[in-house]
């Protein structure tokens, strides 16, 4: 078994994590990992693309058990826009497999390469999530496998309970083996976007509140080194659908060669070696040089046409980007707030970043609607995302900062997403889930893995 | 804090070195331990004897958060390492370094004193107890593409001597033990240091035959340890200028080391 020791990272790069690796093939290979994991009194975590950036798919010295050989997509009906994948199908396979014939996933997340069983352990949300709600939304029913060993099929009707706390349940209570979902219909491969500016947070949020009934995607950029009177400042891109006669050549569009990503940049740089060009930026001074050239361009307000997969991945747009962070990585703290705090709320964390010398890089603000999933990070309101650079002289600082942060975030009602924020305590999860949710979690986990099989670094963090 | 047997999970803000010191209640291996446990470090302390590591692991996490966790063990019980060393990785969340310290030295007494049972000793603890640590760890660590290991040699297994012939062999033995490994795992980025002290002021000397020179304190041992294993060095002479004098004494012909006394 010691044979098995891996290295495994978070997206950010911000932690490592040693584990016994093992991958799975079939759901034996499952069963078999849980029956060893009992004989050497180890734990076992689910693994498939590790994209989130924070712990949720480690497990320091235990086992860790990778889904993404389980990538059969076992079914496709194009003219229901119903699929079923294996777990470990990655939403990169699910696009280009439905796209071609006029379907989309309901909802994507940033980067394509998260996997299915990611995608609704985190239960993921997109720039739609005032519209469509969360990834979760769309599932017709699943199949799992508990560390019981019982095989599980849950939709919202059947083993409701099980469905609405194991999607968004950060796989600590079963193993995803299927998930069938219902595509969303399209009538072209482009998306109209409106891209305009916004002077400071106030007209921000607003922005995004006004711009989403009339939008199915809305998302924003903010200027996290702007203070005073433009604190706040940003980009909105609010995106729709094209109607069935808006474009000419929908056949055309919807083709893969006009979706894929471009590996070259101008048509001849290549952007596998993009991010090591980034390296120099990534610092204090670069990065408010490119906060602020980019508030300059977006000040044209201007409408034009983009693929799906142009826009909704923009974290794929450069591979590889987190390494130009550096030796320490990158952390994400994103919080959501609801409609009525989120202003007081932001605006106290914009001036106390700024204040402390810690500004983030990089703030993306989204429009989001409360689901009914028992560890659910949505709110009525909206979510503000910085990524923060870490480095060994900025850790304690930061860490300072972050649980401040926390405090004003769940004062004035507001939430986090487990599969971006790092430093979440396990009171101030307690505080913003109510220990009636959290009593009713634990209470699953015992009934799915009595004897604590299921663990990752996530996991003993939350509610070890 | 929870019942359980584990040590909190790192996080990006808050990143930990996880420790294993095998041969960690006193001497060396105690003033390592509380001098990692003071730099932040997550400790995995191994020894025999059992009060003395409850101690240890007691003062190191009286200051609030718990580094240290105990886990008594004789080496000599080969067969107890790999479910031990498995609890252990998985208590830590992980393992970035592993420091053999167990030793046990037994002299003689004499030129022409011979013990075999105390010669074997000396070579179960020294060499094959490091041996059955540093065997799956060196297979994990290969296979992690990280880590280091270090092993605490002695200047005495520079060279047989008339003093002390099971213990020469026991360090000769693992100096060379782990040059094989250093070999091996170089170029999967493991790091191999092999620390040769010379006389430390420990329980170990008290027993030593012969005059003791230069003989320092265990926590100067420890800063250099440190010191070494930051700079990720191959092997490291504490105090320093061991180096010198072993070179010179390594150099000493056969035919004139032999009739020493020394």
């Amino acid at each position: 078994m010691f044979n098995t020791f891996k290295q495994f990272e978070n997206f950010g790069h911000s932690l490592n994590a040693p584990g016994y690796h093992i991958l799975a093939r079939t759901t034996d290979d499952i069963q078999s990992a849980f029956a060893l994991a009992k004989k050497h009194g180890l734990t076992v975590t689910a693994r498939g693309a590790g994209r989130s950036y924070n712990d949720a798919s480690l497990n320091g010295g235990g086992i860790v058990l990778e889904l993404s050989a389980m990538n059969l997509i076992q079914s496709w009906n194009p003219t229901t826009g119903v699929v079923r994948a294996e777990s470990g199908v990655t939403l990169e396979q699910l696009w280009q497999k439905v796209e071609p014939d006029g379907w989309w996933p309901p909802v994507v997340s940033g980067t394509m390469k998260t996997t299915m069983g990611g995608c609704l352990s985190a239960n993921i949300h997109g720039k739609n999530n005032f519209k469509m709600g969360v990834f979760g939304e769309h599932v017709i029913e699943f199949t799992a496998i508990l560390p019981t060993g019982a095989e599980v099929t849950c939709s919202p009707k059947v083993n409701a309970d099980l469905f609405y706390a194991m999607i968004s349940g950060y796989g600590m209570l079963g193993i995803f083996t299927s998930v069938t979902l219902q595509m969303k219909r399209l009538h072209s491969g482009l998306l109209s976007v409106d891209a305009f500016p916004v002077p400071n947070l106030s007209r921000h949020l607003s922005a995004l509140q006004d711009g989403a009934p009339d939008h199915d995607y809305i998302v924003g950029w903010l200027d996290t080194f702007a203070g005073g009177g433009s604190l706040g400042r940003g980009q909105i891109h609010a995106a729709r659908y094209l109607h069935e006669d808006e474009d000419p050549k929908p056949q055309e569009t919807m083709k893969l060669k006009n979706q894929v990503l471009p590996p070259y940049i101008f048509g001849v740089f290549p952007k596998s070696i993009l991010y090591q060009f980034m390296k120099p930026f990534a610092n204090n001074l670069g990065w408010s040089l490119v906060n602020l050239a980019k508030y300059v361009a977006s000040l044209r307000t201007h409408t034009f046409r983009q693929a799906h997969a142009a826009f909704h991945f923009l974290l794929d747009y450069v591979p590889n980007w987190e390494l130009s962070y550096g030796y320490g990585g990158l952390i994400q703290y994103q919080s959501f707030l609801p409609k009525e705090t989120a202003e007081a709320a932001w605006t106290e964390i914009i001036a106390l970043s700024r204040k402390r010398g810690l500004p983030s890089y990089l703030g993306v603000t989204k429009r989001h609607r409360p689901d009914k999933f028992l560890l659910t990070h949505a709110v009525d309101g909206f979510s503000f995302a910085m990524d923060f650079k870490v480095t060994p002289s900025n850790q304690s600082k930061m860490r300072e900062m972050l649980f401040e942060f926390d405090k004003i975030v769940v004062a004035n009602g507001g939430r986090f997403y487990f599969a971006k924020n790092s430093e979440t305590t396990a009171e101030t999860a307690l505080a913003f889930y109510g220990e009636e949710t959290v009593a009713k979690f634990k209470k699953l986990k015992k009934r799915c893995d009595p004897n604590g099989l299921l663990e990752s670094d996530l996991y003993r963090r939350i509610f070890g | 804090m929870s019942e359980s047997s584990k040590l909190t999970p790192a996080t990006p803000l808050t990143p930990r070195k996880r420790a294993l010191v095998i041969g960690a209640s006193v001497g060396m291996g105690a003033a390592l331990s509380r001098k990692l446990a003071k730099e932040g470090w997550s400790l995995a302390l191994v020894a025999r004897q059992k009060d003395k590591l409850n101690a240890l692991c007691g003062e190191i996490n009286a200051d609030g958060e718990r580094l240290a966790l105990a886990y008594p063990h004789d080496v000599s019980k080969v067969k107890e390492v790999p479910a031990l060393l498995q609890k252990i990785v998985s208590d830590l969340g992980g393992l970035d370094v592993v420091i053999f310290m167990a030793g046990v030295n037994y002299p003689p007494g004499g030129m022409d004193k011979y013990n075999f049972e105390n010669d074997r000793q000396m070579v179960e603890v020294n060499l094959i107890g490091a041996m059955a640590w540093l065997t799956p760890i060196a297979e994990m660590f290969q296979n992690a593409k990280a880590g280091q290991i270090v092993g605490i040699g002695s200047v005495a297994g520079d060279r047989g001597r008339v003093a002390n012939p099971g213990y020469n062999t026991s360090k000769a033995g693992l100096h060379t033990y782990l040059e094989a490994l250093r070999n091996r795992l170089t170029r999967h980025g493991v790091n191999v240091l092999t620390v040769k002290p010379g006389f430390v002021k420990t329980e170990m000397l008290k027993a030593a035959a012969g005059a003791t020179p230069f003989a320092i304190e265990p926590e100067k041992a420890a800063d250099d340890i440190y010191n070494a294993m930051r700079r990720r060095k191959q092997t490291v002479y504490t105090p320093f200028f061991w180096a010198y004098i072993m070179q010179i004494i390594r150099h000493i012909p056969s035919f004139i080391f032999r009739r020493m006394s020394f």
